[in-house]
């Protein structure tokens, strides 16, 4: 026996509410974030994961809300990401009732900003997200996948492998990987994506993007994810947590 | 709850009130010895931990009531700083001396061990009472007590050691009298980390 895989939902949430966009670009509203945590805690989520979407600043304080109240009623892991950029952005996501905290364009504008986290509240809560596509155009990176900005459509020339290890060295404690590419099609996880960072780290990494049937979830824990993250098949109902437990189980992967 | 500046207590403030408990979360001395149960949470470095223990006088406090039979219960790194030392990253810092050993880096292909893990309990055990085996529990860490050390002697009762593995085995859970930890967070356990809780909890009022 061993330490189980998890099967993480992920919240996008906007001004207090749930959405999530196929290739971030066209939004739809599927529910209040509190009750949706409380759901997905009943059906037996591992982890809980709030991507803070909304693009003013003013409604920030709306997401420390909403992970206080469900904090309060949720008794499973909690990570928060979007918009986190300062220590201080941490200090009050934690404080709030947070457990873990995801840093992504912050850290490529500052990469030393992980380490002033890392330090400041231990390497086991903060998260370093990785936003990576295939380089499509501009220069090739050595890995063939870059990392990029704004919902993946900015790209920044970075390898986005490298960045991988790089986080690790400066202290984070866990990659989320997200592939842009697969993001929003549910044709199934980057596998070569997942086994590249794999290669890299030895902090526990988070597949996300691309899942869309039962059957694209044992490959990606076998290229060498810990924990597998989705958003819209489950929110839509399409596929239930239990669900991707027991084809991972059937694969012969420990789950809780 | 012992707050010593260690990271997040609401969520183990929230956990132990779920279960019934009526929480406290202070620095004073005189209240935290005086209470009928002490929870010692702990998230981050050893060392940083240690620091803050020392500035409450977390030692002598924690030393005083088990002098007295009153229980304790550290959680996580709150566990950790009841062995001797701590080594992490080559800085070795003094813990509370509870129980002989150290707490060192585990020897695992993946760290941190996040996640959900199952543990090995010994039998009798109150902490675990009601949990089947296979019950998973969620565990955040690098570092460990990789061994146990302390000797029992016949004449006493001897501490009940709760194992857990990644990579290798470790210490998830200790029961020595009135001093009980848990490398797992059971605030964040879920039903089976809110079951450890109530069971302490009930061993705690007695």
């Amino acid at each position: 026996m061993g330490v189980a895989v998890r099967v993480i939902p992920c919240l996008d949430v906007d001004a207090g509410r749930v959405v999530k966009g196929v290739n971030f670009k066209e939004l739809r509203d599927a529910g209040d974030p509190v009750e949706m945590a409380a759901v997905y805690d009943a059906e037996g989520a591992d982890e809980l994961t709030f991507l803070d979407v909304t693009a003013s600043s003013g409604e920030r304080e709306t997401m420390v809300d909403v992970v206080r109240r469900t904090a309060e009623q949720v008794f499973i892991p909690l990570t928060v990401g979007g918009g986190i950029r300062t220590p201080d952005d941490v200090d009050r996501m934690l404080r709030a009732g947070a457990d873990k905290v995801s840093v992504n364009t912050a850290a490529i504008a500052r990469p030393e900003l992980l380490g002033e986290m890392a330090r400041r509240f231990g390497s086991q809560c903060i998260v370093l997200s990785v936003d990576a596509r295939r380089v499509v155009d501009g220069p090739a990176t050595p890995s063939t996948f870059e990392v990029t900005t704004h919902g993946g459509r900015t790209g920044t020339g970075i390898d986005a492998v490298e960045w991988a290890a790089r986080g690790q060295e400066l202290g984070v404690g866990e990659i989320l990987l997200n592939s842009m590419d697969a993001d929003g099609t549910r044709a199934g996880f980057d596998l070569e994506l997942i086994e590249k960072v794999r290669r890299v780290v030895d902090v526990p990494v988070i597949a996300s993007g691309g899942a869309g049937a039962l059957e694209h979830f044992p490959p990606a824990v076998r290229a060498g994810a810990d924990a597998v993250l989705a958003a819209s098949v489950f929110h839509f109902g399409q596929l239930r947590i239990g669900e991707v437990k027991d084809v991972l189980r059937a694969d012969h992967v420990e789950v809780r | 709850m012992l707050d010593y500046g260690s990271g997040n207590l609401r969520s183990a403030e929230r956990a132990l009130r779920r279960v019934g408990a009526d929480v406290t979360v202070t620095a004073d001395f005189d209240a935290a010895c005086e209470a009928d149960g002490l929870v010692v949470p702990g998230v981050g470095a050893f060392a940083h931990c240690m620091e803050g223990l020392n500035a409450v006088r977390g030692p002598q406090l924690i030393g005083r009531r088990l002098a007295g039979g009153r229980p304790v219960l550290g959680i996580c790194v709150g566990m950790q700083v009841m062995f001797d030392r701590g080594v992490e990253f080559g800085v070795e810092a003094d813990g509370c001396g509870q129980w002989p050993g150290t707490v060192e880096r585990l020897k695992a292909d993946v760290l941190p061990h996040m996640g959900w893990n199952t543990v090995t309990a010994p039998a009798g055990s109150t902490l675990f009472n009601g949990l089947d085996a296979g019950t998973r529990f969620y565990f955040v860490h690098s570092f460990a007590a990789r061994r146990w050390e302390l000797e029992s002697s016949h004449a006493i009762r001897p501490p009940l050691v709760t194992w857990a593995h990644h990579g290798e085995d470790f210490v998830a859970a200790v029961e020595n009298g009135p001093l009980a930890a848990t490398q797992f967070h059971p605030e964040k356990s879920g039903d089976a980390g809110a079951q450890v809780l109530q069971n302490w909890l009930r061993d705690v009022v007695g």
